[in-house]
């Protein structure tokens, strides 16, 4: 179905019409705009009117430090533009040679001089200027690495489940997460023209996404139980490893998860995924295609709002999109396969796969690697990129696993880790299961701090655990600065939503294994109320928890909050 | 004065005339009185030119007048050769007042009576309206001037190496030529007006017996005009009796990480009758540190109660070095009066040497000096050393057409450390760091004929102006888009860095936006590897700069005198070169034409 022939389908109000962001895909010359003018304008450091929205689709944020913002208004200065990039690296692997090219480039030309991991399984450079823009996709291009769809409506950096214990499956789900994602490009040659003085060549059709790309942004996962690392459920489409005696003979299909809301938009909520059935290996090209066809088709292009393939299901039904998924692909969802997911945190310290190699998980808190005054990460990072012959995995929770280590070769690479303090036992459980989302000053979504308010409040509900003698155990906790979902709060035990400056939504009752949503508990409240009513929880929950209750089960089952089933109907209840 | 107070026996109008125009003016807003005073002002001068001082030639025909000659940056040459030509014609003497930049150098063969005022600027350089004849003097084509007497009064600032250079240049020249010199030539500083005074009647003493002789002779006519040269704002705020204004704002311009510290400054006129055109300065008092001031009396051990005299003015010593007396701009005579009244042999040495001397100030302020130099010196005796503190002059960077009553600055704040302590300019150092909005500060607006818009709205301009040199283009700018002007407006701009020294960087994105700038070209010096200035970019567009000046652009030019104003002319004539199809000397003929013409000028410090 080419562009011309989509139209708000009949379910969806046909009178209405689509969204500006539709009418700037379809002008933009298949993601060119005029982003090579714009790089040429001296006068800005930003990208004008529907550049700053197409850069995402290479990948880029326009930024800007929130914090200096007014301070700058006085000065007559515009606002301290920059951009922000989101590499495309599928299953978050990166190799040592790569890593020291992102390492030099993130001190030089960044400014913050940070690399940082974010739970899409890749890193992200944080203020980089206008004029540096084209000499970073250039020096990215040369060791391997774009940032080609890592953003925008477009089927983004794919996930993997980085398990290094069950080497050869994670070898074949990190494999097919590769493929998935080059199918799922876009086929324009936009990116190589702009930021690599590429050819011009001739507008290209795009046969899976279409000449507009899809309705919104578009996630997608590989993973391999128990572990649920990558939280199936906040991915619009999801392959689930089913292997058999250690080899990979297939997926069950999960579609329509996401997290992202508005608040007081009751219209919109956080949805789990739905299992459409078993497909076997040779049918995954083709699913994943269709999956995104079906939903470039059917997706709400009127309000974005409504958008995502959450919402897409849960106005045609499941069935009906899978029956026309397997239309379109030609073949039929078989029955899932059993499978469970228990948890979804990392295993920190060494693991030993089953080909013999050795992987490191070391915590990195918030992601963020730089120097820190007594924690020099980044230099520690450096020196061990330096000598490993191996790769580095990033996982979905932040974290960085030095990967494919040699017998021989582990005490060498343990000794930088330790002199560098990527690894730390100082660090609690707790602090090892809180996330949270980068939130100001970068991000322009942001209503309330995240990432630097996190290790505050860890320490604080650290406080608390000790308080009631369960100092060693753990709350998934998760923060962020707005309901768009980054952080993925809304699959948290405990959940903190951004609504203004200090003030948050406060959501209990996901699960360990990240397979329930929370419901709100507190709205719009600061730590002075926030603070107590957690504190009488977890005093509740240690004297009054069955064995191994884990603190999201037990708001659930002592009716603290209702459980949410289904999202359309319970969420907002 | 203001017009109520004038009566028809003080002005040279008739009772009648002057009730049409009392009326007048009755009617008149603020800002329509100040476009109908740049209006008369502008008719005016050029009927000086054309009318006024044809007649007095024309009555003079067959005696020379006394001949006035000026060279003027600032207009303190202008003013101080406005005074010799009333005083002379007080003495009923003839005399032609006429703007070096209008002189025809052919003339000189008819004069028999000269006097220059000349002010000098930068690293010793003439004005730029005497370039021409200051090159002309030293030429081969300057004819024998014997017979001729030569006055030369000459205008500076002390505290530049090449002082009244310019003034000395003339004098020597003239003598070259024969020009035997009646007075002693008079090296100005900035408190240079009651020595001005002094000089004028000095010379006028020496010149007048010849010239009556001559003009009795020759039975000339004395024309005597009622005014002396027409005055754009007749403001009776002045240099000498300056406003007290309000400062408004005082607002960072320049980002967090820059290495520069630039003040938008806002001053409220409200309540005198101070108006300006874009392309004047502002002449600003300021108050030294009571700080540095405090220091000074502490090490030299005196007690600030203590009285003393400054002229007719007895006042505290504290009010005295703070309020009158120039303590940061160093200068050679402060040092050699400072030593004789100390009697400290080291400074004494360092007096008689120019060159170390010059090193010695360089690097310090007036409070340096005294602070290193402690001595037993009498508080009178101290304030005898110091020359009386000088207003701070900035090119004011809005128009009255935008701002209405209401003047602003963009002022670069001058800040070093040396001697393990920081120091600040006196006057960037006052209004950035001790006054406070709502401060009065004393100022007066100073007239600058030699940079001013096309009269014409259709004439393109091109406008470079580094640092605070952007300061008049935002006045040009604005005054452009409150005219409609049609002409095309390209600005040059550039400083270290595009995200911390971008002045007033949104005003000018809304100016491209609305289409008044026609161009804007940056160059941010640091922000790549190879540094780039505003000379660079103007080559880079050199076939279309050269374009618009053959279609009649104006160029002006505004900052830094020493490197990037000289930058800026040889990218000029390189421009003209290559894309005019020149050589050296056609380039410069090319320039030369323009300036005449009054299309190229600077305003550079």
């Amino acid at each position: 179905m080419s562009n011309s022939e989509i139209k708000p389908n009949s379910k969806l109000d046909a009178s209405a019409k689509f969204s500006d962001n539709e009418r700037l895909k379809s002008q933009s010359a298949h993601l060119r705009g005029t982003i090579s003018t714009d790089l040429t304008d001296q006068l800005t450091g930003g990208f004008t009117a529907d550049n700053f929205q197409l850069i995402r689709f290479h990948g880029m944020y326009q930024q800007d430090d929130r914090d200096i913002r007014p301070e700058r208004t006085k000065q007559r200065l515009e606002p301290l533009h920059n951009v922000m990039l989101r590499a495309r690296m599928p299953g978050g692997i990166i190799k040592p040679h790569q890593w020291l090219a992102i390492d030099e480039f993130a001190a030089d030309k960044t400014m913050y001089g940070s690399i940082r991991l974010t739970t899409r399984q890749t890193f992200q450079f944080h203020g980089v200027l206008k004029p540096n823009i084209k000499g970073m996709h250039q020096l990215l291009n040369s060791v391997g690495i774009d940032s080609i769809a890592t953003a925008g409506d477009v089927n983004r950096n794919v996930l993997c489940t980085t398990n290094p214990v069950e080497s050869e499956l994670h070898q074949e789900a990190y494999e097919w997460a590769a493929k998935i994602s080059e199918h799922l490009l876009p086929k324009t040659k936009a990116y190589a023209e702009i930021w690599l003085n590429g050819e011009k060549t001739e507008t290209t059709a795009e046969p899976i996404l279409g000449d507009t790309y899809l309705p919104r942004k578009f996630k997608t996962t590989v993973t391999i139980p128990p572990n649920n690392e990558v939280d199936v459920h906040a991915n619009d489409l999801n392959f689930v490893a089913i292997a058999d005696e250690g080899k990979l003979v297939g997926f069950n299909v999960l579609v329509g998860g996401g997290l992202a809301m508005t608040h007081g938009d009751v219209n919109t909520y956080p949805r789990k995924a739905d299992d459409l059935g078993f497909i076997p290996l040779e049918h995954t090209l083709a699913v994943a295609e269709h999956v995104v066809s079906v939903q470039r088709d059917w997706g709400n292009r009127v309000n974005r709002k409504n958008a995502k393939t959450k919402y897409t299901l849960d106005t045609f039904g499941t069935e009906a999109f899978k029956a026309e998924v397997e239309n379109r692909a030609g073949m039929k969802f078989e029955p899932s396969r059993p499978y469970e997911f228990t948890h979804r945190g990392d295993r920190f310290g060494w693991v030993e796969g089953i080909d013999g190699k050795h992987h490191l998980t070391v915590f990195i808190e918030n992601g963020r690697i730089l120097d820190f005054p007594d924690k020099p990460l980044k230099t520690g990072c450096r020196k061990i990129a330096e000598i490993h012959k191996g790769d580095f995995r990033m996982t979905a929770n932040q974290n960085l696993i030095i990967a494919g280590v040699a017998a021989e070769d582990k005490a060498q690479i343990e000794q930088i880790a330790r002199e560098h303090g990527l690894i730390d036992n100082q660090h609690s459980e707790q602090r090892k299961n809180s996330m949270a989302c980068v939130s100001l000053p970068t991000c322009p979504l942001a209503m309330a701090e995240a990432e630097r308010y996190l290790p505050e409040l860890v320490t604080k509900v650290e406080e608390l655990l000790a308080k009631h003698e369960v100092a060693e155990e753990n709350i998934i906790l998760r923060v962020v600065g707005c309901p768009n979902g980054c952080g993925r709060a809304m699959l948290a035990e405990v959940g903190f939503v951004g609504k203004g400056p200090g003030k948050y939504n406060m959501y209990l009752g996901g699960n360990r294994a990240g397979t329930r949503i929370p419901k709100l508990y507190l709205e719009n409240v600061g730590e002075d109320v926030f603070l107590p009513a957690l504190d009488e929880l977890i005093g509740q929950w240690v004297s009054e928890r069955n064995e191994d209750e884990c603190f999201g089960d037990y708001v659930i089952r002592k009716e603290i909050v209702a459980e949410v089933k289904v999202s359309k109907t319970d969420f907002h209840a | 004065m203001l017009l109520s107070q004038l009566n028809a026996a003080a002005s040279p109008l008739t009772h009648e005339q002057l009730q049409k125009l009392q009326g007048l003016v009755g009617e008149l807003n603020p800002i329509q009185q100040a476009w109908v005073s740049g209006y008369l002002a502008a008719t005016a001068n050029s009927a000086a030119l054309s009318g006024i001082a044809g007649q007095a030639t024309a009555g003079a025909d067959e005696s020379a007048p006394l001949t006035i000659l000026f060279g003027s940056q600032t207009g303190n040459a202008k003013g101080v050769a406005n005074q010799i030509k009333a005083q002379a014609e007080a003495r009923g003497l003839t005399t032609k007042l006429v703007n070096m930049a209008d002189y025809k150098p052919a003339n000189l063969k008819k004069e028999k009576f000269l006097v220059i005022a000349v002010s000098t600027y930068g690293e010793g350089e003439p004005p730029e309206d005497a370039e021409a004849l200051h090159e002309f003097l030293a030429g081969k084509k300057a004819p024998k001037l014997e017979g001729v007497k030569q006055a030369v009064i000459g205008l500076g600032d002390s505290s530049y190496e090449f002082f009244c250079q310019t003034a000395k240049d003339f004098e020597a020249r003239l003598a070259a030529l024969g020009a035997e010199i009646v007075v002693p030539r008079a090296d100005l500083d900035v408190d240079y007006e009651a020595e001005a005074e002094a000089w004028i009647a000095q010379a006028l003493d020496a010149l007048e017996p010849a010239l009556k002789a001559q003009q009795q002779a020759g039975g000339g006519n004395v024309i005597s005009m009622p005014f002396g040269a027409p005055q754009t704002a007749a403001s009776q705020y002045t240099k000498q009796n300056p406003f007290a204004a309000e400062l408004s704002v005082v607002q960072k311009i320049t980002g967090r990480n820059s290495s520069k510290d630039v003040r938008h400054i806002e001053i409220s006129l409200e309540g005198s009758d101070i108006t300006y055109q874009p392309g004047d300065s502002l002449g600003v008092y300021f108050l030294n540190d009571p700080q540095e001031v405090a220091a000074v009396i502490d090490v030299l051990k005196l007690d600030k109660a203590q009285t003393v005299k400054i002229g007719e003015l007895t006042v505290s010593l504290e009010t005295a070095l703070i309020e009158h007396l120039e303590l940061t701009q160093s200068y050679p005579g402060f040092v050699e009066k400072y030593a004789i009244a100390t009697g400290n042999e080291e400074l004494s040495a360092l007096a008689n040497d120019k060159a170390a001397l010059r090193a010695y100030i360089e690097e310090r302020q007036i409070f340096d000096v005294i602070k290193q130099n402690p001595a037993n010196i009498e508080a009178q005796a101290l304030v005898d050393c110091c020359r009386k503190l000088q207003a701070r002059l900035y090119s004011i960077a809005s128009s009255q057409a935008e701002v209405e009553e209401e003047v602003h600055l963009t002022v670069g704040l001058v800040e070093f450390d040396t001697f393990g302590e920081k120091h600040f300019g006196g006057c960037s150092g006052y209004l950035a760091n001790r006054a406070e909005e709502g401060t009065k500060v004393k100022v007066f607006s100073e007239q600058n004929d030699n940079f001013r818009l096309p009269a014409d709205n259709a004439t393109p301009v091109i406008m470079v102006g580094p640092g605070t040199g952007i300061a008049p283009f935002r006045a040009f700018l604005q005054e452009r888009e409150a005219r409609d002007a049609e002409g095309e407006n390209w600005l040059f701009f550039g400083n270290p860095h595009f995200t911390e020294d971008f002045l007033y960087q949104v005003e000018i994105q809304k100016y491209v936006k609305s289409g008044l700038l026609t161009h804007v070209d940056l160059a941010f010096s640091r922000d790549q590897a190879e540094k780039i200035y505003v000379q660079d970019r103007l080559r880079e567009k050199g076939e279309a700069v050269f374009a618009w000046l053959e279609k009649g652009a104006h160029f002006y030019v505004c900052g830094d005198a020493s490197r990037m104003a000289k930058d800026v002319h040889q990218a000029l004539i390189d421009i003209i070169k290559t894309h005019g199809g020149k050589d050296d000397e056609q380039a410069e003929q090319y320039l030369k034409a323009l300036r005449s013409a009054n299309r190229y000028q600077k305003d550079v410090y």
